[in-house]
């Protein structure tokens, strides 16, 4: 078994200070579904781009760092055995049918910080 | 040539596609599996000398391919440990190859060919990796004529080479077929490449020679692979045919100086009959097993041009009819301008260049040399040569085939 880290790619994300459960319904369901697969290591989901800050050498400015259609909605760890498994799991994302998409990133190491 | 070296150069043609996928399922490391195979190919040079060539080099090889590969595995097990192994499937891998016998390792295991073939086009590899990586692993082709044929300096190919492998590592791209709901679009990405080949190679991008023969020959020789070890995939077989019908036209394509000739002008007599008969014979059953997909249906057009006796008694309107039936499958505006030729026979010039002109709008052919070379033709046919010769200057400028370029310098000139 292998973790891979899944980026959500979406024009912004649902999850508003304010969203109603209607709002994130499709986000939730699915999280649901990869939770009673088994294959879910942990998930974030993240505010939307105007609540982003960037930092650079020179400047702290307001937005996402990269100025882009998509912004990185939320993000995700899965464990699967190969490539092929996690390209599947990651497919069923909701946001792949909704003009945005996913990055699968093959996890080198890291976890929670035991304090 | 001697006896030894010609078996061997036999074998590496017919046997290293096979004996590198075996030695690859044990060694689980694709650069150790290709020394081996490499170092296995070295020695027979010596041991086939002494013993003569065996009954079955493909067997020989693999055996002692896959023996130096336990071999490694032994020695350097605390090395491996800290590695990414190629992932194969348990069932398949036997559980401790180090303990195993190698005689036994060499018993008769299905094709391991399709597995190679998947991991080197999988599409999470960028298409140019897919291809290089093909070159390397199936067809056993050295990195320095792998980076020639892309027009790249060797060590940025032989980079591209060990990214991609690296990639199949961390990433942990399966050593697998692709289990049947997978199978049509991964198929898809590995007829994309085998195509992506031979059409590199036979009208080469750039440089002198409009055919570059190598790449040519190992496309045709992936493609009738792909078919002997999917015999029911119609599109693999229709891939195979286009390819086959495409260069049984190779010997004409040129004349005596080098250049360019259209396919109206071609020596239809000079043609490879035995080739175009075997494709006839697959297109012929592919397109009554289903409905066609895009292979096929080029296949099929391909074969029709080919096969009227003189360029004039074409069938025109069933190519029309084929061209729509390509442009279901695959919406492509290189077909859609392709379409215009037999259109400007079925329907007229005035008619095929409304179309071209219809297609000048689409961004996706701007700078497809093509197009100009088709509209300038119309434009000359409706004579109005003055607006013929701007076209063929303007496909000049865009092309980068010197062959092609001179062919169309010669269309502007007159």
């Amino acid at each position: 078994m292998a973790q891979y880290a899944i980026l959500i790619y979406a024009h912004d994300s649902a999850h508003r200070l304010d969203a109603t459960p209607e709002d994130t319904a499709t986000c939730d369901a699915h999280s649901d579904e990869l939770t009673s697969g088994g294959s879910l290591v942990l998930a974030y989901a993240l505010t939307p781009r105007d609540m982003a800050t960037s930092i650079r050498a020179d400047a702290v400015t307001d937005g996402p760092f990269i100025d882009s259609k998509e912004v990185i909605a939320g993000f995700y760890v899965i464990e699967a055995p190969d490539l092929d498994a996690a390209i599947a799991i990651a497919r069923t994302n909701p946001v792949v049918r909704d003009g945005g998409g996913v990055e699968i990133r093959p996890v080198h190491s890291g976890g929670f910080v035991q304090r | 040539m001697t006896e030894v070296e010609a078996a061997l150069a036999d074998a590496h043609r017919r046997e290293w596609a096979r004996v590198l996928a075996a030695t690859a399922r044990v060694a689980r490391d694709l650069d150790l599996a290709e020394e081996c195979v490499q170092e296995a190919y070295a020695s027979a040079v010596t041991a086939w000398a002494r013993t003569g060539v065996p009954d079955n080099p493909g067997a020989w090889l693999t055996t002692a391919a896959k023996r130096r590969a336990i071999d490694a595995i032994r020695r350097d097990a605390a090395l491996r440990s800290r590695l990414p192994l190629l992932v194969v499937d348990d069932e398949e891998e036997p559980a401790h190859p180090e303990e195993r016998d190698v005689e036994e390792l060499s018993e008769a295991v299905p094709d391991e060919r399709l597995r190679l073939i998947f991991v080197c086009c999988h599409p999470a590899l960028a298409q140019e990796a897919q291809a290089a990586l093909t070159l390397r692993l199936v067809c056993g082709l050295p990195v320095p004529d792998i980076a020639r044929a892309f027009l790249v300096t060797e060590p940025t190919m032989a980079a591209r080479i060990t990214r991609a492998k690296k990639k199949i590592a961390i990433a942990r791209i399966p050593y697998r077929v692709p289990r049947p709901a997978d199978l049509p679009e991964r198929l898809r990405a590995v007829l994309t490449v085998i195509h992506l080949l031979f059409t590199t190679g036979h009208t080469a991008p750039s440089g002198a020679a409009l055919v570059r023969a190598d790449l040519v020959d190992q496309a045709m020789h992936l493609a009738r692979m792909l078919c002997s070890l999917l015999p029911d995939d119609t599109e693999a077989r229709g891939l195979f045919a286009l390819l086959l019908v495409t260069d049984a036209r190779r010997a004409t394509r040129v004349d005596e100086d080098g250049r360019l000739l259209r396919l109206k002008d071609q020596d239809r007599s000079r043609w490879d009959r035995a080739a175009l008969a075997e494709a006839d014979a697959m297109i012929v059953t592919s397109l009554r097993a289903a409905p066609p997909g895009r292979y096929v249906l080029q296949a099929a057009i391909a074969s029709l041009y080919a096969e009227a006796p003189a360029y004039e008694q074409t069938d025109w309107p069933q190519l029309v009819a084929l061209y729509d039936k390509l442009l279901q499958v695959w919406p492509s505006p290189v077909v859609a301008l392709n379409r215009a030729v037999p259109l400007s026979m079925v329907a007229g010039p005035e008619a095929a260049l409304a179309e071209v002109e219809r297609l000048e709008g689409d961004e996706r052919l701007s700078g497809y040399q093509y197009l100009p070379a088709i509209k300038a033709d119309l434009l000359s046919r409706l004579g109005r040569p003055a607006e013929a010769a701007a076209a063929y200057r303007r496909a000049f400028d865009l092309a980068a085939n010197e062959a092609e370029r001179a062919f169309l310098a010669g269309q502007f000139a007159d």
